[in-house]
């Protein structure tokens, strides 16, 4: 592996100091684990977790027409957004794939949006809008100025209020505020992958260390830990979140996803939306369920869900060993007729059929 | 700094081979252990099962990745470690020892030829 053309965070010393396997990722040197996946997976669910997200990409649109604008290139109502409310949202093409998920953040009403969208399509995405701006607003990209610190577990805000105070409990999910402690302003939002209460703080690039090392620092009487991304992927699994490239990607369409709430077809006109009308009238034919293995073994992406009589069925977008429940889990298609919750399926594990139960997501309660 | 005992051979997907008579005994290495992070499940051939030199023989699977387990030696299977099934961590504890994975009797001595030795073995790992 070639280290020398991958981007740095400004946290990449501190991940080292705390022992961090580093694997490139996303043009990234990124932490992967530091202790061991399980562990920080397990802290994330009892304690608190903190995880280096500066990998993801951070877009700013500002003008009198950003709202116009960004109704039509993503397919949540962003008119729905008051100041200081953020939505999760996709970017499809014009056949109902996605191009990305993301989420909106409105800084001012018609004025300002914040966009944070996924590490490795953030320059494709931003080449997608910048080609679709022809309205009478700014897209410009942050990506290169902003750290972002996911702060996720049982604990989280107790550590937040530790720093911050009580009000930054009190913000809803998916709502957003600027917070400012020990001479370092944060933009602090409900939101997050694991399940777990939270949320993830947008930070200037310069104030990143002394954040990080804060939150470490402060987060010690409530059993904070560092997590790579290896739990990360682990904890959205068990919550059964879409990552883009597997669950959702360009090339499949968006109906069958289970993301139709994200998906406002009567908000007007955007991108995808004749495509997804169409899709949706005909009926999904393939669904994406969750289920969990009944014998030992691990789905992995790409493996065949198959039916007792041998057929090919579906297949795995994503799996893991579950480190909460410690059985294999998986996220996958299945032919919709048979994407039935209590339906008794095989996972194809190299030579052998391994029996799985398609279940209701998530795998754990929330 | 990696353990890599002297009497061992080692293949470039990173199993060690010690050899007592035609009895190999296999194992997944040090470097191996850390590179997949913490082992979760092993899938191990039945005794008596013929495998084929630099095929795999086996996965081990961690959390996050799969990896096939490639047979040093051609021959049979002639016992296998059922600790590995009942605690796959066992792999991270231990794989230079009670983490071995098989014992095959090989068919011919000459593939060891085929096989690294430690020096040679450490100069890629330390890559």
């Amino acid at each position: 592996m070639s280290a020398s053309d991958d981007k740095k965070t400004p946290l990449y010393q501190s991940h080292v100091d705390l022992g961090a396997k580093m694997v490139p990722f996303a043009g990234y040197e990124m932490p992967v684990s530091y202790k061991g996946l399980r562990e920080e997976h397990n802290n994330t669910r009892s304690n608190v977790g903190l995880f280096d997200v500066s990998h993801m990409g951070e877009f700013r649109v500002v003008g009198p027409q950003s709202l116009e604008f960004l109704q039509y290139v993503t397919t949540n109502d962003v008119a729905k957004l008051k100041k200081g409310e953020a939505q999760y949202s996709l970017l499809l093409n014009e056949k109902a794939g996605v191009v990305d998920d993301l989420i909106i953040y409105c800084v001012e009403e018609n004025k300002n949006y914040f966009l944070c969208v996924n590490a490795s399509n953030a320059d494709k995405d931003f080449k997608w809008l910048t080609k679709l701006n022809t309205y009478d607003c700014e897209l410009t990209n942050e990506g290169d100025e902003w750290s972002q610190i996911a702060v996720q577990g049982p604990k989280a805000f107790s550590l937040l209020e530790a720093i911050y105070g009580s009000a930054i409990s009190k913000l809803k999910p998916f709502n957003f505020d600027n917070f400012e402690a020990e001479g370092i302003s944060i933009i602090f939002a409900a939101t997050g992958y694991t399940g777990e209460p939270g949320g993830e703080i947008f930070v200037k690039n310069n104030d990143a260390k002394k954040l990080w090392d804060l939150l470490l620092d402060k987060g010690q009487q409530y059993g904070v830990a560092p997590v790579g991304l290896g739990a990360r992927d682990t904890l959205r699994m068990e919550m059964r979140y879409a990552l883009h490239g597997q669950e959702i990607s360009e090339e499949r369409l968006i109906v069958g996803a289970g993301l139709g709430w994200v998906i406002k077809h009567q908000k007007g006109d955007f991108i995808g939306k004749q495509a997804y009308v169409n899709a949706k009238e005909k009926g999904a034919i393939e669904k994406l369920s969750c289920f969990k293995l009944k014998e030992p073994g691990i789905p992995r992406a790409g493996y065949k869900l198959i039916n007792e009589a041998k057929e090919v069925i579906g297949e795995v977008t994503s799996g893991t060993l579950s480190p909460t429940l410690n059985v294999g889990i998986g996220i996958g298609y299945i032919a919709a007729d048979q994407a039935v919750v209590g339906n008794e399926i095989f996972v194809q594990i190299r030579n052998k059929s391994v029996k799985a139960i398609v279940v209701k997501p998530p795998f754990i309660e929330k | 700094m990696m353990r890599v005992p002297e009497e061992n051979y080692y293949t470039k997907e990173h199993e060690w081979a010690y050899v007592d008579e035609n009895i190999v005994t296999v194992g997944i290495t040090t470097y191996a252990q850390d590179s997949l992070g913490e082992v979760v499940y092993v899938e191990l051939p039945d005794e008596g099962q013929k495998v084929t030199q630099a095929e795999p023989f086996g996965v081990v699977e961690s959390v996050k990745a799969v990896s096939d387990l490639i047979a040093p030696v051609s021959g049979t299977v002639i016992d296998v470690n059922a600790l590995v099934n009942e605690n796959a961590g066992i792999l991270n504890d231990d794989p230079m020892n009670d983490g071995w994975l098989v014992r095959i009797e090989m068919d011919t001595e000459r593939e060891l030829a085929s096989l690294m030795r430690a020096p040679e073995y450490r100069k890629l790992i330390e890559k």
